[in-house]
């Protein structure tokens, strides 16, 4: 389909592949004021190396959709993206890159194809899973990760993946983090550079928790349809108990909640109380305004776009968080997060240290104490799985004493990780990956 | 330039594999310091039915003084993994007679819903329980006609607390017997 160009005679009219990065090219291959001269570099070099770049996209939802698209026109070529959702009819309103015939699909692949087929050039890689399937091996081969999710925890999960990645020998194992997040009219982006500067884990205050009705005021005197519904969540469920267990996903189950709910909100001449209602309370969904998520998603990949090509300063060293408000006219503040040094992610990165795993484990505590960075005097110790050793409280003591004469490759694997407190550090943890340096011998 | 990086890559991926899902979470890592720093009075017990894991234990109350002095009061405490962003859940395991704690064991206290925040650490729930026991309040009922009757009569609501304790009724309820004897 051919569009009637405007163009000069005299100026020659741009090839077609070409047009549309134009004035992308005048920002990559020209400086400009704030341009850091050290580090940029406007030879077509520099457009290639950011088209080689490798960008992960978590979370293919309302951000998401917004997240993928801008970095497509953005000049990224090589592009996943993570989720394990599918398509619902509700998505349609705001997540532009599905359609009705979509519903039931996964998000990955779908939001994938579609940006595939508008921005020619771009390849996009869907996973249609859990953040968590994927191990250190994937993480590794991107060079930026962009999150656009709606959960603190799996924010959290990849931030202390990405912080665990990073090893001082490889330069490359440094993933730029940038965070997007919206809550009605409001939002944030950030920008972290793992184990460098503050992380997701140091700003945790910055999420507010849900706002909670106390639970005698739920019990006693409601006062508003969502307390009707709280309370027949919170606790005639918990009494009946309709079905084994709680699933927010079942209708059957926000039927049964939605009608406890209703007759409570009778019985206290309460109205408002719908079925709808009853699953944005239980499912603590939060309206999402589609302006917030383009706005949010142009402002984390404006920071991509910046890091990749060094064009322009990046939030990340000096400011690193922006948040912005659309509530009453617009705000925008951009601000530096400090780091915390007791940060129990970024504050302790997991050392190596060799033991041999013949050592009892009451040996391997006394090396402890004369370890410089450590000097635990009284350590308590575990692993993902086990609780190894606790000094207090008591009973914790008594059921892990027995380990203390067991070896050390009884109770860990070679290359685990273990966690280390004592109440003299006050609130700093150890983190050690262990590696035997010898064989172990189980007898 | 590309290429080092790539084969540095490769080296460090094959480092990388096989390490997953073998880390410590930040919530077992907090816990583990809350639990290292707790500091119990002797009228608290904590126990770990699976010590290792340190995300679901219980608490033993046995308060020495106040209205409930003689009780043995049970609550089970479950973390979340997304702890300290979010409260832990406790509950008590006894039919009780408090104008704060219900019959299913929810327990109105502060901290555990509306101010909870992310500074305060596993200390502060178990003092604030403790606290439950010593200065039991009308002004936050889960229990409404436990609360009326601490309200309006004081002395009939010690002797309702007694009765229950010792496994007795108050209003056609019938209570679960907690004498430590
Ligand atoms: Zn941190």
């Amino acid at each position: 389909m051919s569009q009637p160009v405007m163009v000069a005679s005299t100026l020659q009219a741009p090839t077609v592949p070409d047009s549309r990065w134009i004035y992308l090219d005048n920002v990559r291959q020209k400086k400009g004021p704030f341009t850091d001269e050290e580090s940029f570099d406007a030879s077509g070099e520099a457009v290639s190396a950011m088209e080689k770049m490798k960008l992960l996209v978590i979370g293919a939802g309302g951000l998401g959709c917004e997240i993928l698209k801008d970095l497509a026109l953005s000049g990224f070529k090589d592009i996943h993206v993570i989720d394990m959702d599918t398509i619902d009819v509700s998505n349609l309103n705001r997540q532009f890159l599905f359609r009705q015939s979509d519903v039931g699909k996964s998000k990955a692949e779908v939001a994938a194809r579609f940006v595939e087929k508008r921005v020619k050039g771009v390849s996009i890689t869907p996973h249609n899973c859990k953040i968590q399937d994927k191990d250190d091996e994937f993480y590794m081969q991107f060079n930026i990760v962009i999150c656009g999710l709606d959960s603190i925890e799996a924010r959290r999960w990849i931030n202390s993946t990405l912080v665990d990645l990073v090893d001082n020998e490889n330069p490359e194992s440094l993933k730029p983090l940038i965070d997007g997040g919206t809550e009605g009219f409001k939002g944030q982006s950030r920008v972290i550079f793992p184990t460098m500067t503050s992380c997701i884990e140091c700003q945790l205050d910055m999420h507010a928790p849900r706002a909670a009705v106390p639970l005698c005021t739920l019990a006693t005197i409601p006062r508003q349809p969502e307390h009707c519904i709280e309370w027949a969540h919170i606790m005639a469920w918990e009494q009946e108990k309709p079905f084994p267990k709680l699933d927010n996903d079942d209708p059957e189950h926000i039927t049964w909640l939605y009608k406890k709910a209703l007759a409570r909100a009778q019985e206290f001449n309460i109205s408002g109380v719908t079925y709808s209602l009853t699953q944005g309370v239980v499912k603590n969904i939060i309206p999402a305004i589609a302006s917030t998520n383009a706005i949010i998603a142009a402002s984390c990949c404006n920071e991509a776009f910046k890091i990749a090509t060094s064009t322009n300063p990046s939030l990340g060293f000096e400011e690193n968080y922006m948040m912005y408000s659309g509530n009453d006219s617009i705000y925008t503040y951009t601000f530096k997060h400090e780091k915390k040094d007791d940060c129990p992610v970024c504050g302790n990165i997991a050392r190596n240290m060799e033991i041999d795993p013949n050592f009892t484990l009451e040996e391997f505590i006394e090396s402890l104490a004369a370890r410089p960075e450590a000097q635990l005097k009284k350590p308590s110790i575990r692993s993902e799985q086990k609780t190894i050793y606790m000094q207090s409280p008591e009973s914790l003591e008594l059921k892990t004493r027995p380990n203390l004469v067991k070896k050390m490759g009884e109770l860990v694997e070679d290359g685990e990780e273990i966690g280390v407190s004592d109440p003299s550090l006050g609130s700093v943890n150890f983190k050690y990956r262990l590696r035997f340096s010898k064989p172990f011998k189980s007898h | 330039m590309l290429k080092i990086w790539s084969m540095q890559q490769d080296a460090n991926a094959d480092a990388a594999a096989g390490t997953k899902k073998k880390k410590v979470t930040a919530a077992q890592l907090r816990i583990q310091k809350d639990l290292s720093e707790l500091a119990l009075p002797s009228t608290m017990k904590t126990d770990f039915p699976d010590p290792d894991d340190t995300l679901n234990f219980t608490l033993t109350i046995e308060p020495d003084e106040g209205m409930y002095k003689g009780g043995r009061f049970h609550f089970t405490f479950a973390i979340p993994q997304s702890f300290p962003h979010e409260a832990p859940k406790v509950k008590c395991t006894q039919k009780i007679y408090h104008p704060n704690i219900d019959l299913d064991g929810n327990v109105c206290l502060n901290i555990l819903r509306e101010d909870w925040k992310p500074v305060l650490n596993l200390q502060a729930v178990i003092i604030g329980l403790q606290f439950l026991f010593l200065e039991p309040n009308a002004s936050d009922p889960l229990n409404k006609e436990a609360a009326e009757d601490l309200r309006s009569n004081r002395e009939g609501f010690k002797r309702n607390v007694r009765s229950a304790m010792g496994g007795g009724s108050v209003k056609h309820q019938t209570f679960e017997r907690v004498l430590k004897t």
